[in-house]
């Protein structure tokens, strides 16, 4: 009996690491093939998944830096994919930092205080988080002409509008924090509240010191999720120096341009970053997007 | 022991009380700013709204009475503006007419016709144009000489282009005596420069308004039409216009032509009655529809199926390499969505892509993934699999973990193989706890733009439709292709069919806390 059953034991061992290398091999397939064709001269280059003949033609032209062919032929980056990124890191950055200090305000005023409203505030919040933005674009996008028309810095086609735009994602963060501050025992800020600190310095000086790893993961939460926001952005983004790199990318697949050995150079060059990070805080990340909600 | 604090101790201290003072005084001007500017641009309602809501933050920051709210202002003032003040207008657009034909306010609709101008018969200037300065950077000045009294008016130095100029007024000077001119412009150059020559107006110093009616001639303009009282008179044929108030067009009378620009009026369930009765739009409605469900419905199950059998595989003991297998499985969900799928938008291409290159080199087929609306839709799931299993992975192997050891120990000892503990215990005990994520996955997927915008856009688009609409659409990227990517911009019936898909959500997100109620209170 015992036999028969470490026999069998070790075949579904052997058939699972079978089926898991093979299924890997399947779904790791498109990272290397990017790979290989930023590699590859030309956009249109059949090869094999290694390359025969390497060029960094492509990884120059995202780089910026313009391509001389064989042939004496100039070839100019066709689109300024650092200004982009660039673009892209300026708009997350900010959007982060907004959007970490307001949750985190809230967070504490939810956790921390008993008021009138509480819970009703904090289940709205929670309904609201379910309706994502792009049901509302066309509300968005006449939203900021208004605003455009008051103060054009702010209207469609700047990053200051689309910060803006980004400011109201905090629900998801907010709850978030308020769990992890209620994990924290209040005794700390009654103990300096009682040495003379007023709320506000109890929050500063107690609770967020202690508070700094989930300030972290929401602040990378929000950063990824504002790099890889693409409604909002193509909807209030029109100028090619404006674009972020979510919305831009996408011009090198046109079907009468089609860029395929650039677009995999400056997909490698834009993806990476954000993988890694997401890689190496995957412990801490997934936890916090677990809670809430589905990453996009 | 009794020493007196070190003056930068106590400098620091004065800077601490100091401080949000100083911080809370710059925000109120600023705010105060902003309230002026709005109001300048003649928002006003806006600019009142705007006021109320500062002198609500100077009272919640002053008041002692209040000090909760201070930490609570500035985050739902943002939620309020940026995402509940977004999707209430939606509600509202969705009533209305808003569209590329009928963008404008009435009143500036108005204010549009009343800008509208006439030649007036009879007086005219002759007109020279004279460059300065080299080519780049040339400024142009204008001359113009009555034909009737031979009176002589000057231009200030302007600029102009050709393409992307803007109305521009001018106000010319009598040329008392002879001002050195350069050469005036050939017909060739002037013709160059008529787009942005016709957008320019002269203002003589008695403030009769010139313009160009010719390429050497400028005669004075005067309006084309006249209020009296809220229609407008054409001046010129005496037709009279009418604004309809249902149809958001002023209209001609004698004629029945609508002028264009139209303006925004409310147009109670109209948008609606189009989705549900009008064929031109039902029948594509329902089409997409029914693929937005299908769709949503089929990603997660096989998101959720490859997950769970993934997770299984991670929670068996015995199986060695699993901190790798896990890292390698997480992949796909590291990588950011857009590029990942724009990296299958070129994979899947059908005569470059490599996935063809190697079907057709195995099998000698290469299939046509962007134009057979079968293959486009099972293609979405692939890529969509593809993006969502390491998510359900993640959840299942979590849950997995929850379930008490001694259940399998027990059905170890009766015999049974892993096929029938997991369907008679993973499954079973999974069930209950992953429903509620199940759901926020569906909903997430009923809602997913960003993979139809960039795998497909939609295509390929149905041909027996009237309104554009493509065999991959799904609800909101058609609501997007009506606002914002086909000519008309109707962005009234896009926001009538978002009305729609929140209702939907709605109904989503009521059985998804139903679910998650049972399961486990949310402590608030």
């Amino acid at each position: 009996m015992a036999m028969v059953l470490d026999k069998s034991h070790r075949w579904r061992l052997v058939a699972a690491h079978i089926g898991l290398v093979a299924f890997i091999a399947l779904t790791v397939f498109p990272f290397l093939m990017v790979l290989s064709i930023s590699l590859r001269p030309g956009n249109f280059a059949v090869g094999s998944i290694i390359p025969t003949d390497v060029t960094l033609e492509h990884w120059k032209l995202a780089l910026g830096i313009p391509y001389v062919k064989p042939d004496g032929h100039i070839v100019n980056p066709p689109f300024p994919v650092l200004l982009w990124l660039w673009n892209s890191v300026k708009v997350a950055g900010v959007t982060a930092l907004l959007v970490l200090a307001l949750s985190t305000t809230s967070a504490y005023a939810f956790a921390r205080m008993r008021f009138t409203g509480r819970s009703f505030a904090l289940n709205t919040l929670m309904l609201m988080q379910m309706f994502p933005a792009v049901l509302s674009l066309v509300a968005i996008y006449a939203i900021f002409e208004t605003v455009g028309d008051s103060v054009p810095k702010m209207g469609i086609n700047t990053h200051a509008g689309l910060i803006l735009a980004y400011c109201g994602g905090i629900a998801m963060h907010a709850w978030t924090i308020k769990g992890y501050f209620e994990t924290i025992p209040a005794e700390m800020e009654e103990a300096a509240k009682v040495d003379g600190a007023s709320p506000f310095q109890a929050f500063w000086h107690v609770l967020l010191p202690m508070a700094v790893p989930i300030l972290v993961v929401v602040f990378l939460l929000s950063f990824i999720g504002t790099m890889i926001e693409v409604p909002v952005a193509s909807v209030l983004l029109h100028d090619e120096k404006n674009l972020t790199l979510a919305v831009g990318s996408r011009l090198y697949l046109y079907q009468q341009n089609y860029l395929w050995g650039d677009f995999a150079a400056a997909a490698i060059l834009s993806g990476l970053p954000i993988t890694m990070v997401f890689i190496l805080g995957q412990r801490w990340l997934v936890s916090g997007l677990t809670a809430g909600g589905v990453k996009g | 022991m009794t020493q007196i604090d070190p003056p930068p101790r106590s400098w620091r201290l004065r800077l601490r009380t100091w401080m949000p003072v100083v911080i809370g005084i710059v925000l109120l001007l600023a705010g105060l700013y902003l309230v002026t500017l709005t109001y300048v641009a003649g928002q006003t309602w806006i600019a009142v709204g705007l006021l109320g809501l500062l002198m609500l933050a100077t009272w919640l920051f002053t008041s002692a009475k209040t000090y909760v709210y201070r930490y609570l202002f500035p985050g739902i003032v943002a939620v309020l503006i940026f995402v509940l003040l977004p999707i209430v207008y939606t509600f509202g657009i969705g009533f209305t007419n808003y569209s590329s034909r009928n963008l404008l306010s009435f009143e500036r609709s108005t204010r549009y016709l009343l800008e509208e101008k006439m030649p007036t018969e009879g007086v005219e200037y002759a007109f020279t144009l004279h460059a300065l300065g080299k080519a780049p950077t040339q400024d142009y000045r204008i001359r113009l000489e009555d034909a009737a009294t031979g009176k002589v008016y000057l231009s200030p130095e302007f600029a102009l282009a050709a393409k992307g100029q803007k109305a521009q007024s001018l106000k010319a000077e009598l040329q008392n005596a002879e001002t050195a001119l350069p050469d005036a412009l050939q017909v060739r150059e002037l013709i160059a420069l008529q787009p942005g020559l016709k957008l320019v107006s002269v203002v003589l110093p008695d403030g009769v308004t010139l313009g160009m009616t010719g390429l050497r001639r400028f005669v004075p303009l005067q309006s084309l039409y006249k209020q009296v009282g809220k229609n407008l008179v054409n001046q010129r044929t005496g037709d009279v216009l009418v604004p309809d108030f249902k149809l958001g067009f002023y209209v001609n009378q004698k004629t029945g032509e609508t002028m264009t620009p139209g303006f925004k009026v409310g147009v109670g369930f109209e948008n609606f009655r189009q989705i549900f009765t009008d064929p031109k739009y039902r029948e594509p409605f329902l089409r997409i529809f029914i693929w937005t469900n299908v769709f949503a419905l089929l990603s997660v199950l096989f998101s959720f199926g490859v997950g769970i059998v993934l997770a299984v595989l991670m929670n068996w003991e015995a199986l060695r390499f699993r901190a790798v297998y896990r890292t390698m499985l997480f992949l796909p969900y590291a990588v950011p969505g857009f590029i990942s799928i724009l990296v299958f938008r070129g994979l899947f291409n059908e005569s470059f892509g490599e996935i063809n290159l190697i079907l057709n080199g195995l099998f000698g087929i290469s299939p046509s993934w962007f134009s057979d609306p079968w293959l486009a839709k099972a293609m979405i799931l692939i890529v969509n699999t593809w993006l969502g299993y390491p998510y359900m992975m993640l959840l299942c192997m979590g849950l997995i973990k929850s379930i008490p050891s001694d259940l399998y120990e027990a059905s170890a000892i009766v015999g049974s193989g892993p096929l029938t503990n997991f369907f008679k215990i993973t499954l079973p005990l999974i069930a209950r706890p992953i429903m509620p994520l199940l759901i926020s996955s569906f909903a997430f997927n009923f809602n997913n733009f960003v993979l139809i915008s960039l795998l497909t856009a939609g295509g390929p688009d149905y041909l027996d439709t009237k309104v554009p609409a493509g065999s991959t659409d799904i609800l909101v990227s058609y609501t997007y292709r009506i606002a914002f990517v086909d000519s008309g911009q109707n962005f009234a019936l896009a926001a009538a069919i978002s009305t729609v898909i929140f209702a939907l959500v709605a109904v989503m997100s009521v059985l998804q806390l139903r679910l998650t109620k049972a399961d486990k209170p949310i402590n608030t």
